[in-house]
């Protein structure tokens, strides 16, 4: 019995629960170093668990309710390496957010750092847990903080407005999800993932567990924001404060993945078997990297440009997890902590243009940023790792995804995914060309009503760089770096997927305390082909992104009936972006039904 | 019996859905949440209901006296503390909106676009 797991969850939560009680006394300093403290200690904990999850699962049955005869009468945390690598991403990115915070208020309340803590507390045990009706409360847990930071600055309109879609469209995903929960329950009479995987195994599936299925993966894909259910996430972002993106970016929206991915593969995999969803899956994935793209493309207000990367990114993990075998899942959890890492760099050095020069906005901060060379550095390479460039882990990670494709006789959607990345990456190599080097023009022809909002910058201007800042930025662009040169990390996460994948094994032991079987070696993949893939993605996300700031760069008349096909696409698409919530809702019911409609006719 | 339960779920859950979607006041906005939040503890309930079975008080009840499943109902507590502090935070959020715009029609506040 490992206590790790627990404690690692426990620490934040105590810590934030003692901030709480000890608010009126406190003084600012106290509680930001207590904080971090916190969060560090957090980091060291689920690193020790990321060690010692190796080759067998760190089991914790709370309160020593051990499972009898293989029926579990109590609620464990199971921690695989998938899970525990997480849980560290969370840690780590929480860290690098409070120290981000110091010197990016100038008044702040304890309360956000107990947000903040609580946040990660619940993240940690959401990576954790192996109970389906925890997996909710952990995902709840962690959602209330999350909308309570996003409204932080409640004096703006905006804000306010971000928070409530924001809590509104996850809510109604937790619903889903927990009437899902429900059905399970009903149908097996357990809600330990590992009893109800054993109990659905082999049996085909009705149209109760098919819905089941729908319904429980909803909520984690409105947290993923995954298209249709993806239009709280930029308007949330545009709001939040910005160490608080590196939050959002970084883990959060590669948690819903995960929860995915977790429950498709302990409980439905044995039932709904891969051929029959993967082909839904990989849609999805694709659809949402495309649309999540063209909206990125559109924007000048940096952190709804990144946000909308975010939510490309996390369509090319999609569909890496839609796959729905080994190799790509190996992918998508190397992408998910790589483009975590470089996009919360980028959202550091967003930070630290706001605290510098008072706005979000490319256009507004042209060439304004020419003399801060070593932020402007951070951000280009930070770039090159959205593009997906060697070293970086987002290349390995895509090229295993690639491989997966490949396999499963889709190859060509490799393309459709690196073209969206390169989009993204254009996006904000064209987003710095403008800010850190006056590149370009400012363009008039766009109609600046288009973003709808005006600029309100979060904290006084004019300041020096905080070296805390920038040095959090760089530490971890290095790190997004440092994962991709990790000596054999392909063949630990080749190893920790296939465990993953290994369903019956892994209900073992949970449930028999049985010893996890080595995973069948895996062909060594051909390599170079992802280097190349990655060279060829940044390359042409350089040209793409030169292209846009070009003085000689035709506008969409130029172009003539091309230009304006593709202004009316694009801006048909931002209209469906209208942030009214009404709509929001109305999406996601629509999105619901689809999915389970398609997952009826795919799953019979 | 248990039919029932459903049923009211389900038309809870959809009816809530269509107040969100159509809402011209944030409170009422908040309730329609809770209207489908509701649903969700109807259909735990209706899943551990046993027909003739009493509360699962295991001490005051003959042995072999069927009675109700304890887990949903523990789970239905569990969602009910959740549905509070969501509730509770949309409606602080309703206050502030009304304090800066005076207003609570969600169509007066569309602030995002694109």
């Amino acid at each position: 019995m490992d206590v790790v797991a627990p404690v690692a969850m426990v620490v934040p939560l105590t810590t934030a629960l003692v901030l709480l009680v000890l608010v009126p006394l406190s003084r600012r300093r106290l509680v930001d170093v207590v904080a971090f403290a916190a969060a560090l200690a957090t980091v060291a904990l689920t690193a020790v668990l990321l060690v010692r999850s190796g080759d067998h699962l760190v089991l914790h049955w709370f309160a020593g309710w051990l499972p009898r005869r293989g029926f579990p009468v109590g609620i464990d945390f199971a921690v695989d390496r998938i899970g525990a690598g997480l849980a560290l991403l969370a840690a780590l990115l929480t860290t690098a957010a409070l120290a981000t915070s110091w010197r990016y208020f100038d008044d702040v309340t304890p309360l956000y750092s107990v947000l903040v803590l609580v946040f990660l507390g619940a993240m940690v045990a959401f990576s954790y847990t192996g109970d389906l009706f925890n997996l909710f409360v952990f995902f709840e847990l962690m959602s209330v903080p999350a909308y309570a930071l996003a409204g932080y600055k409640v004096e703006e309109e905006g804000a306010l407005q971000g928070a409530l879609n924001f809590a509104v469209t996850n809510s109604v995903g937790a619903f889903c999800t927990l009437t899902g929960i429900a059905f399970l329950y009903g149908r097996t009479g357990t809600l330990s993932l590992a009893a109800i995987g054993r109990s659905l195994a082999g049996h085909h599936p009705d149209g109760l567990v098919i819905v089941a299925f729908v319904l429980v993966t909803t909520g984690f894909l409105v947290k993923a924001a995954v298209v249709p259910f993806h239009f709280w996430l930029a308007d949330a972002h545009a709001v939040a404060p910005t160490p608080i993106c590196v939050l959002f970016s970084g883990v959060m929206v590669g948690l819903g993945v995960y929860g995915v991915t977790r429950v498709y593969w302990t409980v439905f995999s044995d039932t709904i078997t891969p051929p029959h969803l993967r082909g839904l899956l990989v849609a999805v994935g694709v659809v949402t990297a495309v649309i999540g793209a063209v909206m990125c493309l559109g924007q000048h207000h940096l952190k709804r440009l990144l946000a909308f990367s975010t939510i490309s990114h996390t369509g090319i993990a999609i569909a890496g997890i839609g796959l729905l075998d080994r190799t790509s899942l190996a992918g998508a959890g190397i992408y998910v902590l790589g483009h975590g890492l470089v996009k919360a760099s980028l959202f550091v050095v967003t930070a630290i243009l706001v605290t510098r020069l008072g706005a979000f906005d490319e256009r507004r901060l042209h060439g304004r940023g020419r003399d801060m060379r070593w932020t402007a550095a951070v951000w280009f390479i930070g770039c090159l790792g959205l593009a997906g460039l060697p070293p970086f882990a987002t290349s390995l990670g895509k090229g295993l995804i690639d491989e997966g494709l490949d396999h499963h006789g889709w190859p060509w959607l490799a393309t459709v995914l690196a073209g969206s990345a390169a989009a993204t990456a254009a996006s904000a190599f064209r987003a710095g060309g403008h800010v850190f080097l006056g590149w370009g023009r400012v363009e008039d022809d766009q109609p600046a009503s288009a973003e709808g909002e005006e600029e309100q910058p979060e904290v006084a201007k004019d300041r020096p760089t905080a070296p805390v800042m920038f040095a959090v930025a760089a530490l971890l662009l290095m790190g997004g770096l440092a994962l991709g040169l990790a000596p054999r990390l392909g063949h630990h996460a080749d190893v920790a997927a296939g465990h993953f994948v290994n369903r019956p094994a892994m209900a073992a032991a949970v449930l028999d305390g049985a010893p996890l079987p080595e995973p069948p070696p895996m062909p060594a993949a051909p390599t170079g082909s992802a280097e190349r893939a990655g060279v060829a993605t940044a390359a042409v996300a350089l040209l793409a992104g030169g292209f846009a700031l070009s003085p000689r760069r035709p506008t969409a008349e130029q172009l003539g009936w091309a230009g304006r096909i593709g202004r009316a696409a694009i801006e048909g698409l931002r209209r469906l972006h209208s942030g009214h919530i009404g709509d929001l809702l109305a999406f996601l019911t629509a999105g619901v039904a689809a999915f389970g409609v398609l997952a009826l006719m795919a799953g019979r | 019996m248990s039919i029932v339960f459903f049923l009211v779920a389900g038309w809870l859950f959809l009816a809530g859905l269509y107040g969100i979607v159509t809402s011209r006041n944030l409170v009422h906005l908040v309730v329609c949440l809770s209207i489908v939040q509701a649903s969700t503890y109807l259909t735990l309930l209706g899943i551990g209901y046993r027909t003739h079975g009493t509360v699962a008080v295991l001490v005051s009840i003959p042995p072999g006296a069927p009675f109700v499943d304890p887990i949903v109902a523990s789970l239905t507590l569990t969602d009910v503390v959740v549905s509070a502090t969501v509730t509770a935070l949309l409606l602080a959020l309703a206050v502030q909106i009304h304090k800066r715009t005076g207003s609570v029609d969600p169509d007066d506040i569309v602030d995002m676009r694109g």
